[in-house]
């Protein structure tokens, strides 16, 4: 199975579509909750999810719902879906934050779009295990922010001792890039020492990338330039729409430099962090490009200074399409908690819903993932977060966690 | 004078419909509507629906941009950070919006002693004289001795390389200083036999003395348990800082009388020492019964955020009342100034918050910060309110955000 992912990039449409699904043995379990927030319709109230070989099958209220016999239940005040953290670098970051486990950015070069997030990506990393136990169960993760082109990112479950098409949900889902003078400040004399170097690097890069992918396609006959190119056959991707380009921008400045380089290349953008994204509204809406937001608690300085913690509610009253994210921290704490994150939006102009939407469907919608998760639905994976109350709330603890029927954490904190 | 609010006085039970009345900075009295007597002519503000509780003690923070020690040496006693803090700082003003009236403010941790702290009150200052608490810096003890273990100070030479060597150079400066100070007592007020002055030995006189309380910023349990046998050697008084395996050695540090103010923090790890971080250490000392503060480590973490450390740690076990016990009366008593804030009791500093809420819900904001009568924080005054939610205006330009160790970026 591991095999598949070493292939050229068409075999990684196979992972995409996981043709081959492990028979989830022992993942029969129904959850029970006084409170279940599907994210596909209003609330529950004593509502029951059903899942059978790691599938949810039913959904509904205990009076109409039967629970097949032999299969296990679990009860809970609330219950949601599982988590969804839009954008992280857990896995290949770790907690002891030492150079042996911090694989997010390579400072060689400043663009290296052939880095797979797979080959650095540890299953066993004990922040995958902490954001697991705090209720998220999909995480698009990889390479981080600070490079012009850092790398790859993929969507996993965040369980299991090894990759594999079980825990793997998009092996190769965006390419990770940013703009701004955080990116001058790493690469130095290696990369570009302003803004609008670092943007024309990035247009040579897309230039070249164009007309890589006029050669590849160009008739058998015609053999200059057929050598293959690791890095120009992801930019061709990029370009063909295939993969999101995922640009860290958080200035006003980086946000219309982003969306520019959009307009004169065509590419999917997802705009991540845009902490200025408040002061440029009408732009990022016109645009219809949507935004990874920044963690709501993001500290105010250095190229986020404006970050407000009420432009969650903003992006959602203009109607932009965004998530919340845990985001890249550079010291302690070595993430952060979405959950969190998404609670203080709800004190600062969110509901509690909408808040919750932020980290679960609108975060898989983003990241390309809602076929599988982000609501409680039949046909979806049966991904689930039982919570002893409000899920918002300080006080309140995560006491159970579901992968796809597997119970992964069952103890409350 | 503020009626209607649910009160919590921290030094006794919650009144569910209160008086508190404060005149010229202090506080006259708190109790129940109707067994409050109220001055003729006094202000009303009516606060029903609000929760009134005293304003916060941060006994672990790095606002003001401030430093203290540079790495010429592991050990920097005379260094003292109310010479570099600006008092017009924009995390001064967020801390405010977060409902932080007395902050210690410290050097970093890159030393085995970093300098001298700063006791303040954020009053609306343009200087540091405004919101020192001590009278004048010249005469008054006006803070506490920063000092630390572990990995941060370490380094190399004239850094400790390992920690039994940072251990021994600490020793030998208090021998130093028990020496220094035995020959200032024998000279008496004889100036012909006082030894030369010396600011540094000067300093650590008073750590001695127990008039100047040191600040141990300290994580692993051996470490905290090494800070516990230099406290012990010397005698000087002490408060771990910090504290992220306290859940490790919660008796071992009860047993000593040492009090801790902990990090709560989102995440364990960001380094090595920090892997076993976690928030149930705050019950593991309550437990014990060792003396509990919190503090913000601003910026590791956000002072407009301090109150959900008082949340995150009765999610993990400890108790409502010695969690809000932790963010005021703990961090007065670290600070010595338990007699003046930390509670609302008659006679202390007119030092409080009015929150939309229950301080321990999410969903609650810091409505006002007074500090000494004084309102300093409203979030409906729009130039205040950007202190408190972030947008342009609300930060430094250029400020970065360091990691509070000396010569670390």
């Amino acid at each position: 199975m591991r095999g598949v992912m070493f292939h050229a990039a068409h075999a990684v449409a196979v992972l995409l579509g996981s043709a081959a699904v492990a028979t989830s043995a022992g993942a029969q379990v129904a959850v029970r909750g006084e409170t279940v927030y599907t994210m596909a319709g209003a609330p529950l109230r004593d509502g029951v999810v059903v899942i059978r070989d790691g599938k949810i099958v039913e959904v509904g209220p205990a009076a109409s719902v039967r629970i097949p016999a032999g299969f296990r239940v679990l009860t809970a005040r609330v219950v949601t879906p599982g988590l969804v953290d839009a954008h992280s670098v857990v896995g290949l970051s770790g907690a002891l934050n030492v150079p042996d486990d911090q694989d997010q950015l390579e400072r060689s070069a400043p663009i290296l779009p052939d880095l797979r997030a797979y080959d650095a990506y540890n299953p066993r990393e004990t922040l995958v295990e902490y954001l697991r136990t705090m209720g998220v169960t999909t995480l698009h993760t990889g390479h981080g922010p600070g490079a012009l082109v850092s790398g790859q990112t993929m969507v996993v479950k965040t369980w299991g001792d090894v990759l594999s098409p079980a825990n793997i949900v998009d092996s190769t889902a965006m390419l990770a890039m940013t703009l701004g003078p955080q990116v001058a400040q790493i690469y130095g004399a290696r990369g570009p020492g302003t803004r609008s170097r670092g943007v024309a690097m990035l247009r040579e890069q897309f230039v070249k990338a164009q007309e890589y992918a006029r050669q590849r396609a160009a008739p058998p006959g015609d053999t200059t330039a057929r050598v293959r190119d690791l890095g120009m056959e992801t930019l061709s991707r990029v370009l063909a729409g295939e993969i999101p380009a995922m640009i860290t921008a958080f200035g006003a400045t980086e946000i219309l430099a982003a969306l520019r380089l959009q307009r004169e290349f065509g590419f999917k953008l997802v705009l991540d962090g845009a902490s200025d994204a408040h002061l440029v509204l009408d732009e990022v809406k016109r645009s219809g490009v949507p935004v990874i937001l920044h963690p709501t608690m993001v500290r105010p300085s250095g190229v986020a200074a404006n970050a407000s913690v009420e432009t969650a509610a903003k992006l959602r009253e203009a109607g932009i399409p965004f998530a919340l994210q845990s985001g890249f921290e550079g010291y302690v704490p070595k993430t952060r908690v979405v959950l969190w994150e998404a609670a203080i939006a709800a004190a600062n102009g969110l509901t509690m819903e909408q808040a919750l939407a932020t980290v679960t469907l609108d975060a898989a919608r983003l990241i390309g993932a809602d076929r599988r998760v982000g609501s409680l639905a039949r046909g979806k994976d049966g991904d689930v977060v039982l919570f002893n109350g409000d899920p918002l709330e300080y006080r309140t603890q995560v006491c159970g966690v579901i992968i796809e029927g597997r119970v992964v954490s069952e103890q409350c904190r | 004078m503020f009626r209607g609010a649910r009160i919590i006085p921290i030094s006794g039970p919650v009144i569910e419909r209160g008086v508190l009345v404060i005149q010229r900075g202090r506080i006259v009295s708190v109790g129940a509507e109707g067994q409050v007597q109220v001055p003729a002519g006094a202000q009303t503000h009516d606060v029903s629906g609000r929760t009134i509780m005293p304003g916060l003690v941060d006994t672990h923070s790095h606002v003001g941009g401030g430093d203290g020690g540079d790495r010429t040496a592991a050990l920097h006693p005379a260094a003292r950070i109310l010479d570099a803090i600006d008092a017009r700082a924009a995390n001064i003003q967020r801390a405010q919006a977060g409902g932080v009236t007395t902050v210690n403010v410290m050097p970093g941790s890159g030393l085995l002693m970093s300098g001298q702290t700063a006791y303040l009150k954020l009053r609306d200052g343009r200087t540091i004289n405004e919101l020192l608490i001590c009278a004048d810096p010249q005469r008054d003890i006006c803070g506490g001795m920063k000092m630390a273990n572990g990995t941060n100070p370490r380094g190399a030479a004239p850094l400790p390389g390992t920690r039994a060597r940072a251990a021994s150079m600490v020793r030998e400066r208090f021998v130093k200083a028990q020496e220094y100070r035995a020959k200032v007592r024998a000279a008496g007020s004889d100036s012909s036999k006082r030894p030369p002055r010396d600011l540094e030995l000067e300093a650590l006189a008073e750590v001695l003395d127990g008039r100047r309380m040191v600040h141990f910023h300290t994580h692993v349990h051996t470490d905290i348990l090494t800070a516990i046998r230099l406290k012990q050697e010397f005698g000087f008084r002490m408060v771990l800082q910090h504290v992220s395996e306290g859940w490790k050695v919660a008796d071992e540090i009860a047993r000593a009388g040492v009090p801790a103010s902990i990090i709560v923090i989102d995440a364990p790890g960001g380094k090595v020492e920090a892997i076993d971080n976690s928030p149930i250490t705050g019950a593991a000392l309550e437990k014990a019964g060792a003396l509990v503060g919190f503090h913000t480590d601003d910026g590791i973490t956000d002072s407009r955020f301090f109150l959900r450390s008082a949340g995150l740690a009765v999610r993990a076990g400890m108790s409502p009342d010695k969690a809000l016990y932790g963010m005021t009366m703990a961090g007065a008593r670290m600070l010595d100034l338990d007699r003046r804030v930390g509670s609302l009791d008659a006679g202390k500093d007119a030092d409080f918050i009015i929150l939309s809420g229950d301080p321990l819900s999410v969903y609650s904001h810091v409505l006002q910060t007074w500090v000494e009568g004084v309102k300093v924080f409203d979030r409906s005054n729009v130039d205040d309110r950007k202190f408190a939610v972030g947008g342009v205006g609300a930060s430094d330009p250029g400020m970065h955000v360091h990691h509070a160790m000396e010569g670390h970026h």
